[in-house]
């Protein structure tokens, strides 16, 4: 399947990302109406996180492994892999927040929703035509989609 | 290729998976003792609490058996296996031939031999069936003791609570929650249960349970000397394999099912997964039974793959628990409390009582092999990391976890390389 990878020695950590992120997962699909309005009333938050360390930073989220540890570890059924797509899927109606897979995921690349007892997962924007926002929005092509 | 998995929990579903991801074609019959399709068995306290309705506890989709080929016989127990036939017999009188067998029992509550446990109005909450007998006295019962403070008890007490029944807990340890957290955690958690009118008592256990003379529970003597009237009480000391079966079959169990490397029984082509398995833990490299969630579905698929001929390890159990109680998540993962007076371990704890959170890091040879966590626990996973990938933590990078907390740019060049941009040719996994 084709996976999101991050280069460390492109990311610039100008957060372009998370934006592209939440604008992708909004309701109005504007930035800055998701960033100034939908952020704090519904909590919209970014699936992708830029950690930075010094001058090195590289933008992280799910990695859709091939096992994924929160798929073992959620005890709703929310969280499951899909063997068509490749995808580990989140169905936000079954999730209990019980925080059993951000405890499993050892990339940490799952967050608690700010409000709601719900996660952040990315979704690899699989229903947005031209694919990942974040990777159409990166000025550094640190952020790359292929099959590897 | 036939495959049969007895028992119908998370481990059924993982080796199900574990099956498909190399074998599409062989017969799958999973056979169940209770009459639903697999659900998720901790969402039974959400249940219990109100929170959730039974609509939302399948693990997986409608079409789920179908889609993966698989046939369910539910409400049917397995009386007998026979390992050199290689076939199964249900009360049903029905005996399957397989090729493969998944022995997924699980566990089974422990009852503690105190005088007046048997008999009715004792219950037990870890089955959808205890949880609905539960909700339907609930509305009847003013009053229970919940004999326990581990998660089972401490759930079934929260959620007893949220349906309006007045109820203490019981726990012989001096502690709540004393196997997976320590006393601080434990505290915590407590607390967030006194404040909110769950009676917590602790260094004391069930003396006696007390009847009437019709037969009913009055309520419960403690080994303090005090009585506890109360209407129900849940016995909820934990689980204990349900090996039964196995035995009987002449595949050796000790605690558990004595599984192999590939999670195989003594028995050709027989293997066992979940609660009712003593597999091998990553930490200790012991074989243990550890009886948690992740832990089942984990066996279940190295042990799904392994029977359609994979021929892998299984990478050893860690143990680990999310839970929260009234809003204060908890989170508990690896070696929380290791030996008194061991000096190859050294502690690293925090507690801030007033904002009620707390983190424990547990070291051991410069890597971390377990950490606590209370009320901020959004770096879990990170945590993680450093005991699944046991990563070297020399000089600085130890003391970076500790004060600055987990990173990723803490993590060996190699392995980040490998898990976020790896060359082509290691992609996949």
């Amino acid at each position: 399947m084709k996976r999101v990878y991050p280069n460390k020695d492109f990311c610039i950590g100008c957060h372009i990302c998370e934006l592209a992120c939440i604008t992708a997962h909004s309701q109005s699909k504007d930035l800055i109406l998701a960033y100034t309005v939908e952020r704090g009333q519904s909590g919209l938050s970014p699936c992708k996180h830029v950690h930075e360390a010094g001058p090195t930073c590289v933008a992280l989220s799910c990695r859709h492994c091939d096992e994924p540890a929160c798929v073992a570890a959620c005890i709703s059924g929310a969280l499951q892999k899909d063997p068509e797509s490749g995808r580990t899927t989140y169905d936000r109606d079954k999730c209990v927040g019980c925080w059993s897979c951000l405890m499993a995921c050892p990339y940490g690349a799952i967050a608690r929703h700010p409000l709601e007892a719900k996660i952040v997962k990315c979704d690899l924007c699989h229903d947005r035509p031209g694919g990942p926002a974040c990777v159409a929005a990166c000025p550094n092509q640190a952020l790359k989609q292929e099959e590897r | 290729m036939n495959y049969v998995i007895i028992g119908n929990g998370v481990a059924s579903i993982g080796a199900i998976e574990g099956i498909r991801r190399l074998d599409q074609k062989g017969k799958i019959v999973v056979i169940g003792a209770e009459d639903t399709a697999a659900y998720g068995r901790p969402l039974i306290s959400y249940l219990l609490a109100g929170k959730i309705g039974p609509e939302r506890l399948a693990l997986r989709g409608d079409d789920y058996y179908v889609k993966n080929n698989v046939e369910l016989k539910l409400g049917a127990t397995v009386t007998a296996i026979d390992t050199a036939k290689k076939t199964v017999t249900t009360d049903k009188g029905e005996s399957l031939h397989y090729d493969r067998l998944l022995i997924a029992t699980g566990g089974v509550p422990f009852i503690p031999p105190i005088p007046g446990v048997q008999g009715e109005d004792i219950y037990s909450f870890t089955t959808l069936a205890h949880a609905n007998t539960l909700i339907e006295l609930s509305g009847r019962i003013k009053r229970a003791v919940v004999i326990g403070g581990g998660l089972i008890g401490l759930k079934a007490a929260e959620s007893l609570h949220d349906r309006g029944v007045s109820v203490t807990i019981v726990e012989l340890a001096p502690r709540i929650l004393s196997a997976g957290f320590d006393e601080k955690a434990g505290r915590l958690a407590s607390n967030r249960l006194k404040n909110v009118g769950i009676e917590v008592n602790c260094g004391v256990t069930a003396k006696e349970i007390q009847r009437g003379k019709n037969g009913r529970v009055k309520g419960v003597l403690l080994t303090d000397g005090r009585f506890l009237e109360c209407d129900v009480v849940v016995v909820a000391i934990g689980v204990v394999p349900a090996s039964a079966l196995a035995k009987d079959a002449g595949i050796k169990v000790e605690r558990g099912i004595m599984v192999d490397a590939r999670l195989m029984t003594n028995a050709k082509d027989v293997y066992a997964a979940g609660d009712v398995a003593q597999a091998m833990d990553q930490l200790t490299g012991e074989h243990r039974v550890v009886p948690i969630w992740p832990n089942a579905y984990n066996q279940g698929y190295a042990s799904g793959r392994n029977m359609a001929g994979a021929k892998l390890p299984y990478q050893g159990g860690l143990p680990m628990n999310s839970i929260s109680f009234y809003g204060l998540p908890t989170i508990s993962v690896g070696v929380v409390n290791p030996p008194e007076g061991d000096t190859n371990f050294e502690v690293h704890a925090l507690l801030d009582e007033a904002r009620e959170t707390y983190r424990k890091l547990v070291f051991r040879d410069e890597k971390l092999v377990g950490y606590v966590l209370v009320g901020d626990i959004d770096k879990a996973g990170m945590y993680t990391a450093f005991i699944k990938f046991e990563m070297p933590l020399g000089g600085e990078a130890k003391d970076k976890l500790i004060n600055a907390g987990p990173e990723v740019f803490l993590w060996p060049a190699e392995l980040f390389n490998e898990t976020w941009n790896p060359a082509p040719a290691n992609a996949a996994r």
